[in-house]
């Protein structure tokens, strides 16, 4: 479980966050987007212990960083945006090493770590030093490195940054396993289709205030509710436009531009009424070809979601 | 008491330490430039000296000039080895995740400074069979040479503590080097210098003064000589006309800036979580 309370830090003058209030449940994969600099990595800094607020807290698991940050740091496991790692460890040393900092005895991590290793598919790797590892590789590693004290809860931040699209798809795989047994996550990315899959909510931050947070598809609909939709038609194009113009709740109608036969205008009615617009514009002998929808992805809701917001 | 003193932080810095190259490298030169310096002292008393055997008093000068050259080495390395312990975690970002883990930055500061201790220790007990040569030949007492290794001791953990002080509050490994170098340096020929050139202004007035008593009693090249001469020693303190000896302030100072600075190394390590309003 995680919670801020309207978490606020500033740097001098310079607000990163802005009353942050999040509320994510026992189980839940969150996802965290934001544009470059919009507060992602303060906000995971300060869920770590790593980074005082300046106002406002965060709880994890029921405590509270700033005033019990021994227990916090035993309940997460935290995966920082960029990270070293001792090159002259190998794999299984390295593991070890933070192995016995979480106090677990030597016998019971001679069992754990081949299983680590197994789930991020390192197990070839075991014996190699830390230092020739591939970035994916040492990315994988250093997740197996934030679960070996089998925490609840899971801070990773841009865990897919630098990887290939393969690669990406491993750690997909990978997460979605840890969603399988149970643990909550929050995970921070700029992309949000890489999010949406996995995701059982998502947060969207933009210069430090959340501006949208929900259900994946809930924040699908916020933007859902303004459909753009395209009709083709045979003939009879002003007919078309005059009658949609007499429409309550479609607005912006335009001729597409490269499809001479083709009016696009923005609807905002449900489901239903725009089944009922269909059969009427029929009824009225409008010549209609095809009729759609434009698909909008994950893609346009966060460029939609953080439009007019000052990336500078 | 036991996690303190046996836990990973100290495991891993003594594992990597021992790993690398450099670490075998730094033990070496450090013998070969001790024994260099005794066996040409050697040669120079007997092959260019018309008596062609090693005298006791050759040996005692011989085990002076030895513990000199030792005092400046460990002076000149233990900055090095300590002054990049916290710093140089953060310049290759593993330090973050160190300090998620719920080890205490009590035995975080502890271990790191061990570890560079120990390796020190072990050149200083890998340079004794040097002194084998002064006792086959006499002229030293060994508790001598036992006064003189803890004084090492006192100045390796003090000297290192101040290193890993600079390493926690400064950023840059770079620049903690050369604070702690800097300050290393005030200490030795800083007061040094101080202690001659104050001394020799007042003593000539035949005036009584306590400032070369403060400044002898942080510099451990004075409170070594005066192991072997205690003459100069006495004589500061008897112009001060405070009652405790030099060696006694000398210790009880290096033992509270040792306290101080893991004091607040141990502090400072980690952010104080507490939501501190206004400041940044
Ligand atoms: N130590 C610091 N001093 C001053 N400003 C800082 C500091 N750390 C972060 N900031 C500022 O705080 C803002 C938020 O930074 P943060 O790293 O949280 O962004 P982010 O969402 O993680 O971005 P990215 O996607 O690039 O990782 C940025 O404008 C950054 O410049
Ligand atoms: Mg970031």
């Amino acid at each position: 479980m995680i919670e801020t309370v309207n978490l606020t830090k500033k740097y001098g003058s310079f607000t990163a966050l802005d009353s942050l209030n999040l509320k994510i449940e026992k189980g839940t994969v969150y996802g965290f987007v934001g544009h470059n600099g919009a507060g992602k990595s303060t906000t995971f800094s300060i869920l770590a212990t790593l980074l005082a607020p300046t106002s406002g807290t965060a709880f994890v698991n029921g405590y509270d960083v700033t005033k019990e940050p021994k227990k916090v740091r035993n309940h997460i496991g935290y995966m920082p945006d960029f990270f070293g790692v001792y090159d002259q460890f190998k794999t299984v040393e390295y593991l070890h090493f933070y192995g016995a900092s979480y106090g677990i005895p030597k016998n019971e991590r001679d069992l754990l770590i081949p299983q680590l290793l197994e789930l991020v598919n390192l197990s070839h790797k075991e014996e190699e030093y830390v230092d020739v590892l591939s970035r994916g590789m040492k990315q994988r590693l250093c997740l197996a490195r934030s679960l070996i004290h089998d925490p609840e809860v899971l801070i990773l931040d841009e865990p897919a940054s630098g990887l290939d699209p393969r690669a990406r798809i491993e750690m997909r795989e990978i997460l979605k396993e840890l969603k399988k047994m149970g643990k909550t996550l929050i995970i921070s990315s700029h992309i949000l289709p890489e999010l949406a899959e996995m995701c059982d909510e998502i947060g969207v931050i933009t210069n430090g205030k959340l501006v949208a947070s929900g259900s994946v598809g809930t924040i699908q609909k916020q933007l859902q509710a303004n459909k753009v939709i395209h009709v083709r038609l045979s003939s009879n194009l002003e007919e078309a436009i005059s009658f949609l113009e007499d429409e309550p709740k479609v607005s912006a109608i335009t001729r597409h531009d490269k499809n001479e036969n083709t009016i696009i205008f923005s609807y905002t009615g449900t489901d239903e009424e725009q089944g009922q617009l269909l059969k009427k514009a029929i009824l009225k002998d409008i010549q209609i070809v095809s009729f759609n929808e434009e698909e909008t992805d994950l893609e346009d809701v966060f460029l939609e979601i953080t439009k007019g917001v000052d990336f500078s | 008491m036991k996690s303190l003193l046996i836990n990973p932080v100290l495991n891993k810095e003594i594992k990597l330490r021992f790993r690398s190259f450099k670490g075998f490298l730094g033990v070496f030169f450090y013998l070969f430039a001790l024994g260099l310096i005794a066996i040409g002292f050697i040669i120079v008393n007997t092959v260019y000296t018309t008596a062609s055997v090693f005298s006791p008093d050759q040996s005692r000068i011989m085990f002076i000039v030895l513990s000199f050259v030792q005092l400046a080495l460990i002076l000149f390395m233990t900055p090095g080895l300590t002054s990049g312990v916290v710093s140089g975690e953060r310049e290759r970002q593993t330090l973050n995740i160190l300090l998620t883990t719920p080890q205490s930055s009590t035995s975080i500061i502890l271990s790191k400074l061990f570890s560079s201790i120990s390796y020190l220790l072990l050149m200083m007990i890998s340079s004794l069979p040097l002194y084998s040569i002064v006792f086959l030949f006499g002229g030293v007492h060994p508790n001598l040479l036992l006064s003189t290794f803890l004084l090492y001791l006192v100045v390796m953990i003090t000297i290192g503590s101040l290193g890993v002080l600079f390493s926690t509050l400064i950023r840059k490994t770079i620049i903690a080097s050369i604070t702690t170098y800097g300050v290393a340096l005030f200490l030795t020929a800083g007061t040094g210098f101080l202690t001659i050139i104050i001394g020799e202004m007042f003593f000539y007035q035949n005036s009584a003064t306590t400032v070369p008593y403060f400044t002898a009693m942080v510099n451990p090249f004075i409170i070594l000589i005066s192991s072997f001469e205690p003459y100069m020693v006495e004589e500061i303190q008897r112009r001060s006309g405070i009652g405790i000896p030099i060696v006694t302030s000398f210790y009880i100072t290096y033992l509270l800036i040792t306290i101080l600075s893991l004091w607040i190394s141990i502090k400072k390590l980690r952010p104080k979580m507490t939501a501190n309003k206004g400041r940044a």
